[in-house]
């Protein structure tokens, strides 16, 4: 009864932050706003016993994009432009009707946990959940799915960070580098507040350190590269937003980011690559243990899962840098 | 046992009313800091008494361990962000409502 209500509690919080960003203009508040609504979803995640999601949407999805929004909207206007009413009316018709389309759809899908749905019949379900144990030796399940039994899937989407980061140097690489220092800048946030600094430093060897504990702890609750890489980011985030971007660049160079961003995906791809040495198929980590292939699944999972926190970290690191680098090199620049 | 239980329904009804009180003055405060301060309750006061108030009622220590670190992170945290959201209000050449501004409109 009681979650139920926070069920409900939680949706309509979720729909009312939907149609607050469809019709605020402010683009900052919009931003803060789907921070919010990344923050309710991981609630509901977690009330769906999904914890793993739960944590990476709330790294992610309330931390970092937003904090890469505002990079962004530093950049452009912070004010949505209004839609003349001739052109938003087709909109809204085809908002409409895929809504009912999908609707429509979702009466086809079965009913919340029940016991009959496709997934959990799947002869997949039960030999991933009986035979984890056994297989792969660590308690939690999902990571071994995702670390050993989908390992091909999880190495396509560390390229496609690696990738996301190389596509954004590309573009907007040229901030990253430039001096911020340079003329006519606002006093650093440092210098001006004491509060602020004494906190941060406070807080980010916690932060820090708790990134490494999600990092390694990974395969017993809920946890891993993915969620550890940006944890592991937004600690440094947080000092450059602090202390300045130059003295977060001093911390981290671009030049070792970058270096990390590949060695990550390499790592990933030398443990296959390694497998394969071994005699093995590609991320068949049982070969690594020698004759022991508990053990060396359990070494495989923890090398990949390092690969994937450090080539996370160095790509959430680089996409800020380029972000902020790149507003705070502009004159200084006053909308409304 | 019952006299816990009463202290923590005391302390978590105390929260929620403080967080009662910070949503209403969100909305009904005239200007910027004043709002601030009064989102600020919510977080730091009335977070921190339903926490209190939820420690008195947990079992195992691990739990509580818990919930004693979430409440020293709010304490720290929250009241810096609204700090450092007034700051940022007042160096963007926002004055505060004070009561000489007032007399002089």
């Amino acid at each position: 009864m009681s979650t139920l209500l926070i069920d409900i509690a939680l949706f309509t919080i979720l729909t009312v932050i939907g149609l607050a960003i469809a019709r605020i203009r402010q683009l900052f508040a919009v931003a803060m706003l789907s921070g919010l609504f990344s923050l309710t979803c991981a609630c509901i995640f977690v009330l769906q016993d999904a914890v793993d999601v739960a944590f990476t949407e709330a790294a992610v999805g309330a931390g970092m994009t937003t904090v890469l929004f505002l990079g962004a909207l530093a950049l452009t206007r912070s004010r949505e432009e209004s839609t003349p009413r001739s052109r938003s009316l087709p909109a809204m018709l085809a908002a409409l009707a895929t809504g009912a389309l999908l609707i429509y759809a979702s009466l086809d899908l079965p009913g919340f946990a029940a016991a009959d749905a496709p997934v959990h019949r799947h002869p997949l379900t039960a030999r991933y959940l009986q035979d984890s144990p056994s297989e792969i030796g660590i308690p939690n399940v999902v990571t071994s799915v995702l670390a050993s039994y989908r390992g091909y899937d999880t190495f396509g989407e560390v390229v496609v960070v690696f990738t996301a980061g190389i596509a954004v140097l590309m573009l907007l690489g040229r901030g990253a580098a430039t001096s911020v220092s340079a003329p006519a800048r606002v006093q650093p946030l440092h210098q001006q507040n004491r509060v602020l600094r004494v906190v941060a430093k406070l807080l980010i060897p916690f932060i820090l350190l708790f990134a490494l504990y999600v990092q390694f702890h990974g395969d017993y609750g809920p946890g891993g590269g993915f969620q550890a890489g940006v944890i592991f980011a937004s600690g440094l985030i947080l000092y450059a937003l602090v202390f300045g971007l130059d003295a977060a660049r001093a911390v981290a160079p671009l030049a070792v980011l970058r270096g990390l961003a590949s060695l990550g995906v390499l790592l990933y791809g030398g443990v296959g690559v390694a497998t394969l040495l071994l005699g093995g198929a590609f991320l068949e980590y049982g070969r690594l243990g020698g004759g022991d292939a508990l053990a060396g699944q359990h070494l495989g999972i923890l090398l990949v899962e390092l690969g994937v926190g450090i080539c996370v970290t160095a790509a959430m690191i680089l996409l800020f840098f380029s972000f902020a680098g790149r507003g705070a090199g502009r004159p200084g620049k006053t909308d409304e | 046992m019952t006299l816990l239980h009463l202290a923590s329904d005391l302390l978590l009804g105390a929260g929620v009313l403080l967080v009662l009180t910070g949503a209403v003055g969100l909305h009904r405060l005239p200007e910027f800091f004043t709002r601030t301060h009064a989102a600020s309750i919510t977080d730091s006061a009335g977070a921190g008494l339903m926490l209190a108030g939820m420690l008195l009622r947990v079992e195992d220590g691990g739990t509580a361990v818990r919930l004693l670190l979430i409440l020293l992170f709010l304490l720290f945290t929250s009241p810096t962000a609204s700090h450092a959201l007034a700051q940022a209000a007042l160096q963007d050449g926002m004055t505060p409502l004070s009561g000489a501004r007032e007399r002089a409109r």
